[in-house]
């Protein structure tokens, strides 16, 4: 069997991966798909241990929980960067200041 | 090393690599489409987890949907963002990009150190659930018992989950509907 250590190294990995995107891309789907490769990260981590919990098998359900809210920011998230670009023609977050007071 | 222990981390390195690929690539069709991998290969991990049915989730809906949608948000606001993609200066360790990866370095570094700290094989609930044979083996059959559990344990969850999708396909419909006076 493979350890649990080393799910957890690789779902670190995959969570820096997304942070690294979310701090430096200068794109608004680029940022989603970093936050989308964090997701992914915590989703390996909570399965890994869900693999001694054969009875309730609460980390699956909650995985599967996890991906179905996951799909359900990135729709919104998409509707919410495609009137972005409507309005300010744009969707770099660095040049969006309508909000700035 | 056999062959279980090659291809665990045969997917792992791909998961990685392509990842980095996704954070690091200047071209957003290319990160995207390696975004693809990168998803498949999460997925045959979760497989070597023990998790067959949320891997078979992950490929309907994350490779099936959600990139689906990436692909469209980028098709529909393409030129501009192609345009701004040029001026990103390259190189890994450029001026903007040195505080980030050294953020993130130290996230990384903090979380090993965590990792290596911890005694998993002999934390309680995990020693508990091995003397209680709680723990999922290769061939055991999860699905049926997933089902029984979301049926019976989780039916709360389930249908806040539920509700929140209806939520969110009528405010997704609300905000993308064209405005009159715009």
């Amino acid at each position: 069997m493979i350890p649990l250590q080393h799910f957890l190294f690789i779902s670190a990995a995959l969570f820096s991966l997304g942070l690294f995107a979310i701090i430096t891309r200068k794109n608004a789907i680029q940022i989603l798909m970093g936050i989308e490769l964090m997701i992914n990260a915590s989703i390996l981590n909570i399965v890994a241990f869900g693999k001694y919990d054969k009875i309730d098998n609460t980390g699956q359900v909650f995985g599967l929980f996890i991906i179905v809210l996951a799909a359900a920011a990135v729709a919104v998230a998409l509707v919410i960067i495609m009137n972005l670009y409507k309005r300010v023609k744009t969707i770099d977050p660095n040049q969006t200041n309508l909000l700035k007071g | 090393m056999n062959i279980e222990t090659i291809i665990f981390y045969f997917l792992a390195f791909i998961a990685l690599a392509s990842g980095a690929f996704v954070v690091l690539s200047q071209h957003l069709v290319r990160s995207v489409f390696m975004f693809f991998v990168t998803l498949f290969a999460v997925a045959g991990l979760y497989v070597f987890a023990l998790a067959d049915f949320v891997a078979l989730t992950q490929v309907v809906i994350y490779v099936g949907g959600v990139l689906v949608l990436l692909l469209f948000a980028f098709l529909l606001s393409s030129k501009q963002s192609l345009e701004g993609m040029e001026k990103i200066p390259s190189g890994l360790l450029s001026a903007h990009r040195l505080p980030a990866a050294i953020i993130s370095l130290a996230f990384l570094f903090l979380l090993c150190f965590v990792f290596f700290q911890i005694d998993f094989e002999n934390l309680s609930w995990i020693t508990s659930a091995k003397a209680k044979e709680n723990v999922i083996l290769v061939t055991d059959n999860t699905i049926r018992n997933i089902g029984i559990n979301l049926m019976s344990k989780y039916l709360l969850p389930l249908e806040m989950v539920s509700i929140l999708l209806l939520m969110v396909l009528v405010g997704a419909a609300h905000i993308a509907r064209r405005e009159p006076n715009l």
